[in-house]
């Protein structure tokens, strides 16, 4: 237990540099999306008509969706628990699982967005489309930066020096961090979006 | 490690001057760059000034070098004007003011102060000015985009920012700057807590690391609701969504395309969330080097140390709770008007409180007259003229007639030109025998003091009685409208003053260039200052300090009783 | 009639009185606090300049923070510990609490109470004279009901240079309707609910000698209030900036006895303005 609470015992908080780092810019990421629903919630209280988003989005989607990212915020802790163990496959099995579900959830995510487009639908179409594709958007490229971050851990796995490193088990617990943060995020985005 | 070994190899003039890792090479190139801007959008202003007071006359000597249709026959255009006006007021708040306080003061003097070899990430360190720089660029670019630079005013009121030209290369900008911010304040508050030498409690932290501290909390949670704001305007310009954009517009006899149903209000909700703090960060930083030079020109511990530093951390939190008495007569509910009333009245007790400490600390004093310590005291009164004069227009009902006029630009300006460039003029004075090893000439200080203090007074002060007559800011042509046809030679007051403030800046620009190379020579320690970035080599040398420092009080033990000398440095063990 | 000073414009409304008051009351004050405390600060520099031989004096030097000791009768005092050891801290809190006092006695007795007659309570519309102002880039486009006190239908199709706020004047209730480009008549001493909303971009309704200022914002309908007291022309502003003519955009304010506007008002009524021959030219 002490490990971890003081996992750098030469700084003043007992948090290395990198965690706090991380903790820091993930609140900065939490200020964007708050901004982002309270806009969506005055945008919405304001206007006249708003669909109901069962009726506009396909929800079955968005479900498998959320299915998938909860998986994959689970493999990510698995690659984590790997490192600590020091068992270098188990964590690139893990790892690659966790990446494999996020190229899924963009796939699935790109059908959805096709499927609106071939029925003519654009974030101009109306308000409601309009939060619902730049929210989701939005939510995507931080997806893509979480694939291109836990990509370079896999691949530096592969190399000596970095997994001996020590803080490689601190670069994986901040991608771990950002990326359940991103799960977050979509869990608030799925009913405000969806059932709401 | 690394540390120790690069402090061994020579390194190369690209690392050591250009891609330079070390937190005091960047806060240079912070301090260049950003004073380099300033004097870009002091210059837009110039032109601006020459149209104020001599509407419809060509500008001499360069308006015939202007594009016919920004300037035609050399008379400047209402859209130039415009643009001049929305560029002078974001070059000189995000890319002058902001950088030169945190970016300069903040990465150089940080560490210094705290005792530690760097920032927390040198390398994130690094990309911050390299994506401040490009931002910059951009943003300067974007005059030479078809249609021109941005020209919504600086706070980018929609509808009028999305069907204006200019506005897209000022958001993309704008998102680059954001985030060298945000990379920006992520290392300062890593750094400030992760990195304090042994001893360096929070307590005996110097009040200009508060100063930042408070800053970078603000930048790290104030900037991405601007970032998110941006991303809807973005989207709004870009692929004609409607976040802005009510239903049912006509502009110039042509309906506008997109769906409608957004809110104009939104936006500016948005971005006063960001600009309220965003004045904070302007003024703080200024705030803390005023601190550390009267504290050590007084030769006195500064008078409320921990009510200048529970006053900050007060107005941190407070400045995220009034942004909306900037929207008192904006169609805004004006019941909320009375909640903001209140908040915006209670910000002003903490800052009474801090101006009221640097105050008392001139009590008993043995005051050093040398040129930072002038402009440090020209902080106090010009300041409070900036403070007191945000009095009624914070007050709702007073705000109905100021909002809008002269009043507030003289305000503001008051509150950022000669309190915060002031004290980031004087800053320079102070700090630069430790980051050159020289003395800049006294003489020539004297005369860039005085001769700045009168004119930023002649430019500002003719703007209250200009705002009380009625002359609203943000008119090209300030005789188009009658009732401002009485206060028009102030203008030209105002206008021959700004011109002179430009001459009174080149006493300062010789000065700095000359004494890098051909100052007179001083020693580590040439104030007798207590702080730890006096106890390091000057300049501190790559890792800054010899030997880990060990600090064992608090940082202005001026005229400590039973000392023989009348300074104790933070780190003297006896 | 001096009803105004310190450069202020004529006051040519009821609560432009009330508005100005609240300025010089709060100029008084800061000028009073601005030399008080002027006086003080070049005393504390002339007082204590570095002179040969004469150190500063430390505060804490004669009464350090250890040998103060709370008296009993206060020691029960929650804080008073606390408030004694810093004692010379708060001593610089003294001029927060003046300033406090008065900023609280401003809010509660001043602006609240004002600001509310002003912005929150609206006259009532069977008194007052109802006119819909919609601004333009960079016009004001000024909308009376006429005798009927019914506005007629607007709407968007009929936007168009000769209508620039889409009457539609097959509506019976705009047959008596009058609109004006930038002039707007107001009779004096009585109350004008002005409803303010624009076309495109935001601008903002500003009559300097009303004291009134509000925005005027597309999408929504802004109602402000104006009793004139003065008979006189003045001068509307656009006071947000809305684009390049923004400086250009003005109206003329006429206040005039009920009689003339009454007269004025029969006068534009009268002939529906013809429609033009071809509806779908553009200008």
């Amino acid at each position: 237990m002490n490990a971890i609470v003081m996992d750098n015992p030469d700084t003043h908080s007992g948090v290395s540099n990198a965690k706090l780092g991380v903790w820091l810019f993930l609140a900065s990421e939490v200020m964007l999306f708050a901004t982002l629903f309270t806009s969506y919630i005055v945008l919405r209280m304001g206007s006249t008509t708003w669909p109901w988003g069962w009726e506009a989005l396909n929800v079955p989607l968005a479900t498998l969706n959320t299915a998938i990212l909860i998986s994959s915020s689970v493999t990510i802790v698995m690659a984590y628990a790997r490192v600590y163990d020091r068992d270098r496959t188990g964590f690139r099995t893990w790892m690659a699982l966790t990446l494999l579900l996020s190229f899924a959830f963009l796939v699935v995510k790109a059908f959805e967005y096709g499927h609106e487009f071939h029925l003519g639908i654009g974030p101009s179409t109306s308000v409601f489309y309009a939060v619902y594709f730049t929210m989701t958007g939005l939510h995507g490229i931080h997806i893509l930066g979480g694939i291109l971050l836990n990509g370079a851990l896999l691949g530096m796995s592969y190399s000596d020096s970095s997994w001996n490193d020590p803080l490689f088990l601190g670069r994986v617990e901040g991608a771990g961090l950002y990326w359940h943060f991103v799960d977050i995020v979509w869990i608030f985005l799925f009913p405000a979006l969806y059932l709401l | 490690m690394s540390h120790s070994e690069s402090g061994h190899h020579e390194l190369s003039f690209t690392q050591k001057y250009i891609f330079s890792v070390d937190h005091k090479m960047i806060g240079l190139q912070y301090m260049i760059t950003s004073m380099v801007f300033l004097l870009v959008g002091f210059g837009l202003m110039l032109l601006m000034r020459w149209q104020l007071a001599f509407p419809g006359q060509a500008i001499p000597f360069f308006g015939h070098l202007f594009p016919a249709d920004l300037a035609p026959n050399g008379v400047m255009s209402g859209q130039f004007y415009n643009t001049l006006g929305a560029m002078h007021g974001t070059i000189m708040v995000f890319l002058g003011v902001v950088p030169l306080g945190v970016g300069a003061y903040g990465n150089y003097l940080l560490p210094l102060q705290i005792g530690a070899p760097d920032m927390a990430f040198p390398r994130m360190n690094m990309m911050s000015y390299w994506l401040y720089l490009p931002g910059g660029i951009l943003m300067l670019g974007s005059f030479l985009m078809p249609g021109g630079a941005a020209q919504s005013g600086w706070t980018s009121y929609p509808p009028l920012s999305i069907i204006n030209p200019g506005q897209t290369v000022w958001i993309l900008s704008m998102v680059i700057l954001i985030t060298s911010s945000l990379l920006g304040s992520i290392n300062f508050l890593v750094t400030a807590i992760n990195m304090r030498a042994p001893g360096m409690s929070l307590g005996r932290l110097p009040v200009f690391c508060w100063a930042q501290i408070v800053t970078a909390v603000l930048l790290l949670l104030a900037f991405p609701p601007l970032e998110a704001a941006s991303i809807l305007q973005l989207m709004d310009r870009v692929f004609h969504t409607s976040f802005y954009m009510p239903k049912d517009l006509v502009i110039l006899g042509k309906q506008y395309v997109g769906s409608g149903g957004g809110q104009p209000l939104l936006w500016q909700h948005l971005f006063w969330f960001l600009a309220h703090p965003e004045v904070y960060v302007l003024v703080l930083p200024p705030m803390g080097i005023v601190s550390e030079i009267i504290a050590n020109n007084t030769r006195k511990p500064l008078h409320g140390y921990k009510t200048m530093v529970a006053s900050m951390i007060g107005i941190g939190i407070m400045s995220f709770l009034v942004w909306a008495h900037h929207m008192f007569i904006s169609g805004m509910s004006p019941v909320l008007g009375n909640f903001f009333l209140v908040t915006t009245m209670i910000i002003s007790v903490p800052s009474v409180a801090i101006l009221t400490c640097l105050i008392f600390s001139l009590k008993g004093a043995s005051i050093r007259y040398n040129v930072p310590m002038l402009f440090a005291l020209a902080f106090l009164p010009l300041f409070g003229i900036g403070g007191l004069t945000g009095l009624p227009l914070g007050l709702t009902v007073t705000d109905i007639y100021l909002h809008d006029t002269y009043y507030v630009i003289g305000h503001f300006h008051f509150v950022v030109v000669t309190g915060s460039i002031i004290a980031l003029l004087g800053g320079v004075y102070y700090w630069f025998p430790k980051w050159y090893g020289r003395k800049m000439n006294d003489t020539l200080g004297q005369i860039h003091f005085w001769g700045s203090v009168i004119c930023m007074c002649g430019i500002f002060l003719p703007m209250f009685p200009m705002g009380l007559a009625g002359a609203s800011r943000r008119l090209y042509d300030p005789t188009a409208q009658v009732h401002n046809l009485g206060v028009q030679p102030l203008n030209v007051v105002s206008t021959y003053f700004a011109y002179a403030l430009a001459l009174f800046q080149l006493p300062f620009i010789y000065n700095f260039f000359h004494s890098i190379w051909a100052g007179e020579k001083t020693v580590e320690n040439p104030w007798k200052a207590t702080t730890l970035e006096w106890a390091c080599p000057s300049p501190p040398p790559h890792g800054n300090f010899t030997r880990t420092p060990r600090v064992y009080r608090g940082p202005y033990e001026y005229t400590a009783p039973g000392r023989k000398t009348d300074y104790w440095p933070q780190t003297d063990p006896s | 009639m001096n009803n105004h000073s310190w450069g202020l414009p004529v006051a040519a409304s009821t609560y432009a009185g009330k508005i100005d008051f609240g300025i010089y009351l709060i100029h008084a004050a800061m000028f009073g606090i601005f030399v008080l405390w002027g006086i003080f600060f070049v005393y504390l520099l002339i007082r204590y300049r570095q002179r040969d031989g004469v150190a500063a004096v430390r505060e804490d030097h004669h009464d350090t923070p250890a040998r103060i000791s709370v008296p009993d009768s206060f020691s029960k005092f929650p804080f008073a510990q606390m408030f004694y050891r810093n004692a010379g801290e708060l001593k610089s809190l003294l001029p927060d609490f003046l300033v406090m006092a008065f900023e609280v006695a401003l809010i509660t007795f001043y602006a609240l109470p004002v600001w509310n007659s002003i912005k929150i309570s609206m006259p009532d519309e069977k008194d007052a004279l109802v006119v819909e102002v919609v601004a333009e880039q960079f016009a004001w486009n000024v909308h009376y009901a006429g005798a009927d006190g019914k506005f007629g239908r607007r709407s968007l199709e009929l936007v168009h240079f000769n209508n620039p706020i889409g009457l539609d004047r097959t509506d019976l209730d705009s047959f008596d309707d009058v609109t004006v480009g930038n002039e707007l008549h107001l009779p004096l001493g009585r109350k004008a609910l002005i409803k303010l909303t624009s076309k495109d971009v935001i601008h903002d309704f500003f009559v300097p000698e009303f004291r009134i200022k509000q925005d005027a914002v597309p999408g929504m309908l802004i109602p402000i209030w104006i009793e004139p007291t003065r008979i006189g022309h003045y001068e509307l502003a656009c006071a947000q900036l809305c684009g390049f003519g923004h400086a250009l955009m003005r109206a003329d304010v006429i206040v005039e006895t009920p009689e003339d506007f009454a007269r004025w008002l029969r006068l534009r009524a009268a002939p529906a303005p013809a429609k033009p021959a071809n509806p779908s030219e553009e200008f």
